[in-house]
């Protein structure tokens, strides 16, 4: 199963906020994450994931930070923010709704049992 | 393989990352990171570094892809690149440091440039009735700057710069040792070759850096349309600045006009041949965009004057009047005609198929051609008649060179129509008249009034 691309770039900024609220991460460990989460059903690409990531700094709900961890290379490590976390909140309660809807209308329909995505 | 082989190939990657103007240096660290982070963990897995790195490069997918949606995310970037002295990126400082000294040697040729033209008038020889002397001397005031600046950029060997000297002041001997009087013909077609003759003084300059490439040269022709459109831009605005100034210092009274023609204009127009220069360097890709547009939109339509023009002389029978102003709009024609195929070529991919535009600029050719050759009759006859003047002779010596030139093109242009040539071919064409124009412009400045005894 392939999952669509606006439905990847729809979800991709709640999940980035959502990872950086686990605590401050890097382009890579980030994508790394996305893939055990997802099962490697998530497809991001580089393409997708640093854009993104200069777009929440510019909004304001990142920030990010060279740093040399000893014994590692210079990363730029990104930091969600008090606004970040405010927008994690609200996203959640708007894919809430969205996958309760979901969950509601195909529960009824069929037996099988859904993966949420929250 | 060793780790140097690792580096070596992570250092080719960079290369061909910081090449895209959307990736900016702190970008390719980051994608750095990122490329070493999938490696060693490939490497982790079992792959050798050369299997892992390619894995690591195909994964992180196309650059062009990449770049694209960079792009969207930082559209500003193409233009902010020009605020080269904006806060650096971090992680750019090298690359920071380069640009902003960049900026400030041109500041500091833009300031010469605008001092140059003010330097006469300490020596008595102000702008009312010297009109002659600036008139010949117009090109000297600024192009040297704008040469000596590509030579820094380039850092161009000595012999190179002593030579581009030597002819800058060949070019002020020219311009001041002959006895030209304000009735002259010789002081004004001195006056528009001087400027043609510099130019591809500052094209030297311009190649310091590999001064036989016919890329290079391609390159300078290309530099020569960009620093027209910028300069034509920056009159525009400096157009509407003026009307400003007048017209809000007139409203408290006070009248700026004598400043304004005085000093504004004149070093200003100084100086921002030097800025336009320095903004093709920093700045390509924008009017690289600019001059392929221009030339297509105005090629179907040369083309369609011209073969009405054509249709009309031949309508109604009427022979040109090869007077002198036509002379000089005819040459203008032809140059106009040049510098269509000129601009369609330099931003032409020399590897594509030939395609309904090549038909339709070998049809503007042919009929620039046709038009030329009636003129040509038409001056050749004059000349036998009256005899010689330099006006004429200069005219007549252009026309000639753009007559080869474009019936060269012609051919060329025909051939790879067929597909029986390639169309480089024409590329190194038109490169390798630069150095006909160049000769041309300074025997017209150097021989003609001698010749034609400063008539």
């Amino acid at each position: 199963m392939k999952v669509a691309k606006d439905l990847v770039a729809a979800s991709a900024t709640p999940m980035v906020l959502g990872i950086l609220a686990e605590g401050e991460s890097y382009g890579y460990a980030i994508l790394k994450r996305i893939n055990e989460l997802s099962g490697g059903e998530l497809a991001w690409t580089e393409g997708l994931l640093y854009p993104l990531l200069h777009r929440l700094e510019r909004l304001g709900h990142v920030e990010s930070t060279w740093q040399s961890v000893t014994g590692e290379r210079r990363r730029k490590y990104y930091r969600v923010t008090e606004q970040g976390l405010a927008e994690l909140a609200e996203q959640r309660r708007q894919w809430d709704t969205v996958v309760d809807t979901l969950k509601e209308l195909w529960l009824g329909a069929t037996v099988r049992p859904q993966e949420g995505l929250a | 393989m060793t780790p140097d082989g690792l580096e070596a190939q992570i250092g080719q990657w960079r290369q061909y990352v910081q090449r895209r103007r959307e990736l900016q240096t702190a970008d390719a660290d980051e994608l750095e990171d990122h490329l070493r982070g999938s490696v060693d963990e490939l490497v982790a897995a079992g792959l050798s570094e050369d299997e892992a790195f390619l894995v690591a490069v195909k994964r992180m997918g196309s650059l062009d892809e990449l770049s694209r949606e960079f792009a969207r995310e930082h559209s500003e970037r193409l233009w902010k690149q020009l605020v080269l002295t904006g806060e650096p990126a971090p992680g750019a400082s090298a690359a920071g440091t380069r640009s902003r000294r960049t900026l400030w040697v041109m500041v500091g040729c833009a300031a010469g440039a605008a001092a140059s033209i003010k330097v006469p008038e300490l020596f008595g020889a102000g702008f009312d009735g010297n009109s002659e002397f600036y008139a010949a001397n117009i090109s000297l005031f600024t192009l040297p700057w704008l040469a000596g600046f590509l030579a820094w950029r380039r850092q161009a060997p000595r012999p190179l710069i002593a030579v581009v000297a030597a002819l800058f002041v060949l070019g002020g001997v020219a311009a001041n040792v002959y006895p030209l009087t304000g009735d002259s013909q010789s002081l004004v077609i001195t006056s528009i070759h001087l400027p043609i003759a510099l130019w591809l003084v500052v094209g030297v300059a311009y190649v310091a850096d590999d001064w036989r490439s016919t890329r290079r040269h391609m390159d300078f022709i290309r530099f020569t349309g960009e620093v027209f459109v910028y300069f034509v831009l920056i009159a525009l605005g400096g157009g509407v600045l003026i009307a400003f100034t007048v017209g809000t210092f007139r409203a408290i009274g006070v009248q700026p006009q004598e400043f304004i023609s005085e000093w504004v204009v004149p070093c200003g127009a100084m100086a921002s041949i030097v800025v336009a220069g320095w903004l093709v360097e920093a700045k390509q890709s924008v009017v690289e965009n600019i001059a392929p547009v221009l030339t297509r939109l105005f090629t179907p339509l040369f083309t369609a004057v011209l073969l009405a023009f054509l249709v009309a002389v031949g309508v109604t029978a009427n022979r040109i009047d090869v007077e002198r102003e036509a002379l000089i709009l005819f040459d203008l024609l032809l140059v106009v005609v040049l510098g269509l195929l000129l601009y369609s070529i330099s931003a032409r991919d020399p590897l594509a198929p030939p395609g309904l535009f090549d038909k339709l600029q070998l049809a503007l050719v042919f009929s620039a051609l046709a038009i030329d050759t009636l003129v040509l009759l038409e001056i050749t006859g004059r000349l036998a008649e009256y005899g010689g003047t330099p006006n004429k002779a200069a005219a007549l010596g252009e026309n000639v060179i753009l007559l080869v030139n474009l019936a060269g093109s012609a051919l060329l242009l025909l051939r790879f129509i067929r597909r029986q040539g390639q169309f480089a071919a024409l590329e190194r064409w038109q490169t390798r008249h630069l150095p006909v124009y160049a000769v041309w412009a300074w025997i017209v400045v150097l021989v003609f009034p001698p010749v034609f005894g400063f008539a």
